[in-house]
């Protein structure tokens, strides 16, 4: 509590120091008028939060309009700025003050009492996006007001602007290296690992030596052996699925392995008593019981797949896939297309996460990790 | 100890698959350069072959060992540069090359350690870190750094960054997510009652983060210490490689793939096992004799 209300008072503190030195250093002449109206706008309805109570005790849905007006009285300022940046203290002393106002605002949004249902998931998305839209911003203010050079660190709208300009060239890369590479090698890696854990799984000496010894393996740099991959199966894409196999496969394996021995001495007992063969006793209660693991390793996986596609063809790629192209844009220091790649990169990898933690959702729905939300 | 046996007996047969897998797959050179000289090979001269050869597909076993013996012990020995010789260790030599990724690995998994434990106290303590960082910790480790890694060290080097810094970057990005994990957890441990128990003893947040949930958060941390510096080591190895082949590990496994050095990529290889295992036994023994001495070891 003592921490919150530390911080809140810094807030606050930080909130008025800034706008004060706007105000003062920009005034009415140099700075544009839209960005210090919509400032102090926000400035007023960040006083009445704070000292008026009656607004905080106000029903949820009073208080949802407020953060609302809030929020969109923020946006304006913070565009109004990014399309006049300037390197000057006002400028700097704007942007703190809209930064600080931000982050009390996500703050506001975490405090809102849970709800359930759709209204609930849009809640719980909002502060993590507002987060996201911030940084964002702040990047891309940064960037313009002090003219960093393109080829250290572009702008976002200049990454945009080249997503949208090379949408097939992206394309190519995306299918010939997460769909050819990444996908086919996490498909034949899981599928290796959870063959290769039910035949390990039925000898209690396998178990205990492959236990330790794939744990070992899995911590090893395999993204290492991606050379050798590249030497034995050509520079195509089997070579970059071979390296994603060889990286998902002991996580796998060990995941798997763990949960095949999760399920408990008194309910294999129960398995017995119905006469259940191991076919049956495998379907019916200890593959459920594996699946919060399984689903870990699976999630595991899903983001070294990917790394190890990419990493791969450092070693050696036809001229197109993801990793080929970073590595060739950033020699012809052409860094927007290189984000642009890091960009599809990072959305097809948290969409597939995303698309795992779903169906984990949907099957381990029993689990407590997933109930109580 | 009970799983010495099991555990032996896995990995001789590991070796002996390797063992295996070596004849069928340098048959093809030693074939052609029988057919080429008009001999004819008999089975045993074929896999003796198949064992020794300077550019093999696949290395023998015994070829890696006596190359990282080679390469580390006798470099350093008897080398002309080696650290008998000159007093300083070879370029030459895994050791060195060891060392220049394991002091990255090193300062970028101290660095995200830090990173992470901070980053985890702010979230348990600060409902909105807790919204709205988390989520982006999780949605970070979706974006491959390690693909983005040469533009970091090349970007770097235009600023001016050179040598040590930007491997040590992209090894503390890689480190600090499973410490904001572990401790996150680890910091969330105690249960209702004892953090009941310290409001009745009136402790404010400062004492309850010291007499319970820092204590009860060790387990967490060293496990998740283990897995950080692993992937700091991948971190630090990944890093050396658009750096063009100075020095490193990752430098040893670049110019063995341009040149097709094969035993000297594997032997890098090992080397990297090595030291990533004997890391993850350091932090283990630290865990066993900490967690001991706070009467928590089971």
């Amino acid at each position: 509590m003592r921490v919150r209300a530390l911080t809140g008072a810094g807030q606050a503190a930080g909130v008025a120091l800034a706008t004060l030195i706007a105000l003062l250093a920009g005034g009415l002449g140099a700075a544009p008028a839209p960005v210090m109206v919509a400032l102090i706008a926000s400035c007023g309805l960040f006083v009445i939060h704070h000292f008026l109570g009656w607004v905080r005790r106000a029903p949820g849905f009073v208080h949802g309009v407020f953060l609302l007006v809030m929020a969109t009285n923020l946006c304006t300022a913070a565009l109004a700025l990014a399309s006049a940046p300037v390197a000057a203290l006002w400028f700097a002393a704007t942007t703190i003050a809209l930064w600080l106002l931000a982050w009390w605002l996500v703050a506001q949004l975490a405090d809102l009492p849970a709800r359930k249902g759709p209204a609930g998931l849009l809640q719980a998305l909002l502060a993590p996006l507002l987060f996201g839209a911030t940084l964002l911003w702040l990047w891309e203010v940064i960037v313009r007001a002090l003219d960093v050079p393109r080829v250290i660190l572009p702008a976002p709208s200049a990454i945009w602007a080249r997503i949208l300009r090379s949408t097939d060239i992206l394309w190519v890369d995306f299918v010939q290296t997460f769909v050819k590479g990444a996908l086919s090698g996490f498909a034949i890696g899981v599928g290796a690992a959870i063959v290769f854990a039910l035949l390990v799984d039925r000898s209690d000496f396998l178990r205990r030596g492959l236990l330790p010894v794939g744990n070992f393996l899995a911590a090893l740099p395999i993204i290492g052996t991606a050379p050798i991959m590249v030497m034995w199966f050509g520079f195509d894409w089997p070579s970059k699925a071979a390296v994603v196999v060889a990286m998902v496969f002991f996580p796998m394996l060990v995941n798997t392995v763990q949960g095949l021995a999760a399920t408990e001495a008194m309910q294999r007992d129960l398995m017995r008593t119905y006469s259940a063969s191991w076919g049956q006793a495998l379907l019916k209660l200890r593959l459920p019981a594996a699946m919060p693991f399984i689903f870990n390793g699976l999630k595991i996986s899903s983001t070294l797949a990917l790394i190890g596609a990419i990493v791969a063809e450092f070693f050696g790629s036809p001229t197109r896939g993801m990793g080929f192209r970073i590595s060739t844009e950033v020699g012809r220091l052409q860094l927007d297309m290189v984000w642009a790649e890091i960009a599809v990169a990072a959305l097809a990898g948290s969409l597939f996460y995303g698309l795992i933690a779903l169906v984990e959702r949907g099957v381990t729905f029993w689990h407590p990790s997933q109930r109580g939300r | 100890m009970r799983n010495l046996g099991p555990v032996l007996t896995v990995v001789a047969a590991l070796i002996a698959l390797w063992y295996l897998a070596v004849v069928p797959m340098n048959a093809q050179w030693a074939q052609d350069q029988a057919r080429r000289a008009g001999q004819d090979l008999s089975f045993t001269a074929l896999v003796t072959d198949t064992m020794s050869q300077a550019r093999p597909r696949l290395p023998a076993p015994h070829q890696v060992a006596a190359e990282l013996w080679n390469s580390t012990v006798v470099e350093e020995m008897t080398g002309r540069r080696g650290v008998m010789t000159t007093g300083s260790l070879s370029n030459r030599s895994l050791i060195y090359h060891g060392w220049v990724t394991l002091s990255a690995t090193l300062l970028g998994f101290a660095i995200g350690s830090a990173l992470g434990i901070a980053l985890a106290i702010g979230i348990v303590h600060n409902r909105a870190m807790d919204a709205s960082v988390m989520p982006w910790a999780i949605a970070s480790q979706t974006i491959p750094i390690l693909a983005i890694a040469p533009m970091i060290i090349v970007v770097l080097n235009a600023v001016g960054i050179t040598g040590l810094i930007p491997k040590a970057i992209i090894s503390t990005y890689l480190s600090f997510f499973p410490v904001v994990v572990g401790m996150v957890k680890g910091l969330r441990a105690p249960d209702a009652m004892q953090l009941d128990l310290m409001k009745t003893y009136s402790a404010n947040g400062a004492e309850v983060f010291a007499k319970l949930r820092w204590p009860s958060a060790m387990p967490y941390l060293f496990a998740s210490l283990k897995v950080a510096i692993a992937a700091a080591l991948v971190g630090a190895i990944v890093a050396e490689l658009p750096t063009g082949a100075v020095a490193g590990l990752g430098a040893r496994l670049l110019s063995g793939s341009y040149y097709g050095q094969t035993v000297q990529i594997w032997s890098a290889l090992f080397a990297a096992a090595i030291l990533a295992a004997s890391m993850v036994a350091l932090i283990g023994l630290i865990q066993r004799v900490t967690l001991r001495r706070m009467g928590m070891a089971t």
